[in-house]
């Protein structure tokens, strides 16, 4: 198609855009300087001092423990949460509730669960992070599942029913294939979310397993260091890895396949 | 059919529990609401308590204390565990801390009228003079700030002033008083920050109209805001954070800042630190006891540790933080112009901001008014 | 199973578990934080509780009215902008080959796997007026211009910050389109953007709805972005709740704001889910 010729100018300008203060963020990372902020000469210190920072690493683990718990509790519940709205229910009501926590100021949610978690004597930890974060994540992953299945045809699972399947078996048989680009989407949407969130994150904490966005909130008062920024790269060069790997390694599937 | 009845009930239900659970709440929390300032009653602390039972919990700005803070702290006072955990701010701690929930905390660190506000709402215990000896180790002014005279239920930890911060290499004159940055000079035009929070915001404009900065006049206010308006399109920002890099690349030349953040000892940029001639305030960052604490003992045992002078030094050696504790100032080795210069009698010239309980609102109100505008 | 049980089942095993989550740990949480609405602030914080409706009065202030202007304005453009180049992304991403799909996909969200405030301290080295972008605009005898410190900068964070939210849902709803139909009106002599206004835009509206609303309310209640790229020197509504609950500690008040914004996003919800079910 030619006239999709033009379409690609916004598609790269969109990664640029994404990238541009990414690779600044990296070369950030070999600044010799004290800050994040300013470059002053090359040097590798930072490096060495992300490997020594117990703090840091330690906030890391809580962050990707966390992130995960979310994301698997957002992405089932979530999943099934769009398709009951879908296919059986018409209430406007549940359907803006259902998104209520995705556009809710995290501040506001982060006060709620603080007094919830107060009232209900629940002493704090990864897991009540864990809880709170699954909360606004399966508000994305059920709307952007329930996007996906608006207006798909249902007749395939009215086939299915009517050959006496039952909804489980019809969602498992039927729905779920036909949903899954919008599950991984919503999926990597709620555990890039929890990855980076703070707001919620420090006020549903426990004392002991703080995540990495509240240690580096709290340096911002001497100053985040481009420990950071290593960290950051050091990120992005396994996920980076990681895909690509995955990408090979589809390919060489795909080949197999075809032989 | 139904189907509708059972979508149409769920909302319902759910409000019901909703406001049922929400009243159950509001009722607990007013029964022993602290609002009624019972004034903290002093437990009764046992001074042999058995330290190796207790465990602490301290919240605290990172990078505020030693990184060996936790193994200093269980070797020499042999408590079961120290846990520290970090705050970005004064208002996330209070947050935190006034929530009414189980927070675990024993002893956080926040700024004098924080810990003002804190014990006004009976959430603090009183300090036990007796399980401190080292509060000796204290210059004689720091148990005068009017926040908390003679320290009864807060320990000073470093404490400060607040002034211009610029570059003495690039300024054109070095600035003497607060309207070199209310109203720059051409050079300086959209070069000059002031700070966002409240207090510190209107400071400047109060300071250089000759007003207390614990004002609770509506007409001095009103002058505040008129002079900030007036300064808002020469100001290249508002920032309470990033001052000190603003300074560093250059973008600014001359930034409202605290003493303690302000980079003088940087090693390439030549910077300094002026207290305008109109005068400033005295900040202290304290440490107090929650009253929630169930190791009084052991979070007395641990101020104390941090008020010994070989300990103490350390703020002031390594992140350039000027400490109330004369015993620890004599061991510290001052370089000439260091802000840790500063004398005590100097900074007490300062006004130490207080909270101002129903009028804290107005500046918050002045500050949504600058920002809006 | 007749179907009718078979209906009930479905809606208890599909809306209990994500419902009773949403009761738990949103609706009761909310109500305990919005029933603060008409308690008056104590002296120095906290909450008393004695009645009053003094901070619905105070919500007609103009100055409250100036700020949600100025919020919506801002947020405005910024799900604009994100609309504008993030549907031809994901539709170009529902174009790529299976596998590369996937790749695409994780690059949109990978920059978000760095923290956030490492990536706005990158935006200020790229924006100031010291930064690369004037002094590459220098070299070519151009700028400096005010790229930092403005609502220009607040815009663009806005939109850097929300744009996958954009091009995932929009990603969702493009993929399962039928390229059948659009080869159809092709055929039948309808110009590109003939096709995509009658048959591939009606269709993927859901998705374009989820999109701009994860775009448009966040911006609403961010208030980092404001700050560190605006210079503090414009308010969004996210920057007034914030100050209620955590500067003024009025938490009565910061409710009550809390409580007007819920107010306007459920009306914005109800629109959406009526688009969801219509197309």
């Amino acid at each position: 198609m030619r006239s999709s010729r033009l379409l690609h100018v916004p598609f790269w300008l969109t990664y640029v855009f994404l990238y541009a203060p990414i690779v600044v963020l990296v070369v950030m990372s070999f600044n010799s300087g004290e800050s994040a902020y300013t470059y002053e000469g090359f040097s590798l210190k930072w490096y060495g001092e992300l490997a020594k920072d117990e703090r840091v690493l330690k906030g890391l683990v809580n962050t990707l423990i966390v992130a995960t718990g979310a994301t698997l509790i957002a992405t089932v519940l979530g999943t099934l949460l769009a398709v009951g709205l879908a296919r059986y229910s018409r209430s406007k009501t549940l359907e803006a509730l259902s998104l209520m926590p995705a556009v809710l100021p995290d501040l506001v949610i982060a006060i709620g669960l603080l007094l919830f978690f107060g009232m209900i004597q629940l002493t704090l930890g990864r897991y009540s992070v864990v809880l709170a974060h699954g909360l606004f994540a399966m508000a994305f992953v059920a709307a952007v599942v329930r996007t996906r299945l608006s207006g798909t045809d249902t007749s395939l699972e009215e086939a299915s029913r009517d050959l006496g399947a039952g909804p489980v078996t019809t969602f498992v048989k039927v729905t779920l294939p036909q949903l899954a680009p919008g599950i991984v989407a919503g999926a990597l949407l709620a555990f890039t979310l929890s990855l980076d969130e703070f707001v919620i994150a420090f006020f549903t904490i426990g004392n002991m397993e703080q995540t990495l966005p509240i240690v580096i909130y709290s340096m911002i008062r001497f100053g985040v260091t481009p420990e950071i920024n290593a960290l950051a790269a050091i990120l992005l060069l396994v996920s980076f890895t990681a895909v690509i790997a995955g990408q090979r390694l589809t390919k060489i599937g795909e080949s197999r396949a075809q032989d | 059919m139904s189907r509708t009845r059972f979508t149409r009930r769920l909302p319902a239900a759910v409000a019901v529990a909703g406001l049922a659970l929400a009243a159950a709440a509001c009722g607990g929390e007013s029964t022993n609401s602290a609002e009624t300032a019972t004034q903290a009653t002093a437990a009764a602390l046992n001074p042999n308590a058995d330290l190796t039972k207790q465990s602490l919990a301290v919240t605290v700005w990172d990078g505020y204390t030693p990184e060996e803070l936790q193994a200093m702290v269980k070797k020499e006072l042999k408590i079961k565990e120290l846990t520290v955990t970090l705050h970005e701010t004064n208002e996330v701690a209070m947050t935190k801390l006034t929530a009414g929930g189980d927070h675990g905390i024993d002893v956080a660190f926040v700024s004098g009228q924080y810990a003002q506000a804190l014990n006004e709402q009976g959430l603090l215990e009183p300090i036990h003079p007796e399980l401190i000896p080292n509060l000796a180790n204290l210059y004689p002014e720091a148990t005068q700030l009017s926040y908390d005279k003679g320290n009864k239920y807060s320990v000073p930890y470093t404490w400060g002033t607040t002034g211009i911060c610029y570059r003495s290499d690039l300024v054109k004159k070095k600035p003497t008083s607060w309207n070199d940055l209310l109203k720059p000079p051409a050079w300086a035009d959209k070069k000059v920050t002031l700070m966002t929070t409240e207090r510190w915001l209107a400071l400047p404009a109060l300071k250089s109209l000759g007003f207390s900065v614990n004002t609770d006049k509506d007409e001095e206010i009103a002058k505040v805001k008129e002079v900030l308006l007036a300064a808002k399109p020469h100001l290249l920002a508002f920032d309470d954070t990033t001052f000190g890099d603003k300074l560093i690349s250059g973008e600014a030349l001359m930034v409202e800042a605290w003493d303690g953040w302000c980079p003088t000892t940087h090693e390439k940029q030549n910077i300094e630190f002026k207290v305008p001639k109109e005068g400033s305030d005295l900040w202290v960052d304290t440490m107090v006891i929650m009253k929630s604490s169930k190791n009084k003992e052991a979070a007395h045992a641990f101020i104390n540790y941090i008020l010994n002078p070989e300990v103490h030094r350390w703020a002031a050696e390594n992140i350039n933080y000027k400490v109330p504790n004369k015993a620890a100032m004599e061991k510290v080795k001052i370089a000439p112009g260091s802000l840790l210069g500063i004398k005590p009698a100097e900074l007490l010239n300062g006004e130490s901001i207080i909270d101002l309980g129903q009028a804290s609102t107005k500046f918050t109100r002045l500050s949504s008014e600058i920002t809006a505008s | 199973m007749s179907p009718s049980r078979g209906r009930r089942l479905g809606a208890f095993v599909f809306l209990s578990p994500g419902l009773t989550y949403l009761i738990v740990l949103l609706l009761v949480p909310l109500a305990m934080v919005l029933s603060y609405t008409v308690f008056q602030r104590g002296r120095f914080g906290g909450v008393v509780y004695e009645f009053t409706t003094e901070n619905f009065s105070r919500l007609f202030d103009p100055l409250y009215l100036s700020v949600v202007v100025e919020s919506l304005k801002l947020a405005g453009l910024a799900t604009l902008i994100a609309l504008l180049v993030g549907y031809p992304t994901a539709y170009l991403i529902t174009r790529l080959p299976g596998r590369w799909k996937t790749v695409a996909l994780v690059m949109i969200v990978l920059p978000f796997w760095t923290n956030f405030i490492i990536r706005v301290y990158a935006w200020i080295i790229l924006l100031n007026g010291e930064g690369l972008i004037n002094s590459g605009l220098e070299a070519i005898g151009l700028g400096p211009y005010e790229l930092l410190y403005n609502q220009g900068a607040i815009v663009t964070g806005l939109v850097y910050s929300y744009l996958p939210l954009m091009v995932l849902p929009l990603y969702a709803t493009i993929e399962k389109l039928d390229p059948q139909l659009r080869e159809a009106s092709a055929n039948l002599g309808a110009s590109g953007f003939t096709t995509f206004r009658k048959v591939t835009l009606p269709l993927t509206l859901p998705g374009v709805m989820t999109g701009s609303l994860f775009v448009f309310v966040p911006s609403l209640g961010n208030f980092v972005i404001p700050e560190m790229l605006g210079g503090g020197k414009s308010a969004m509504v996210g920057n007034l709740i914030r100050k209620e609950f955590l500067s003024a500690r009025d938490w009565p008040f910061g409710s009550t704001l809390a409580l007007a914004l819920i107010a306007a996003l459920l009306v914005l919800l109800v629109v959406q889910a009526w688009v969801a079910r219509r197309a």
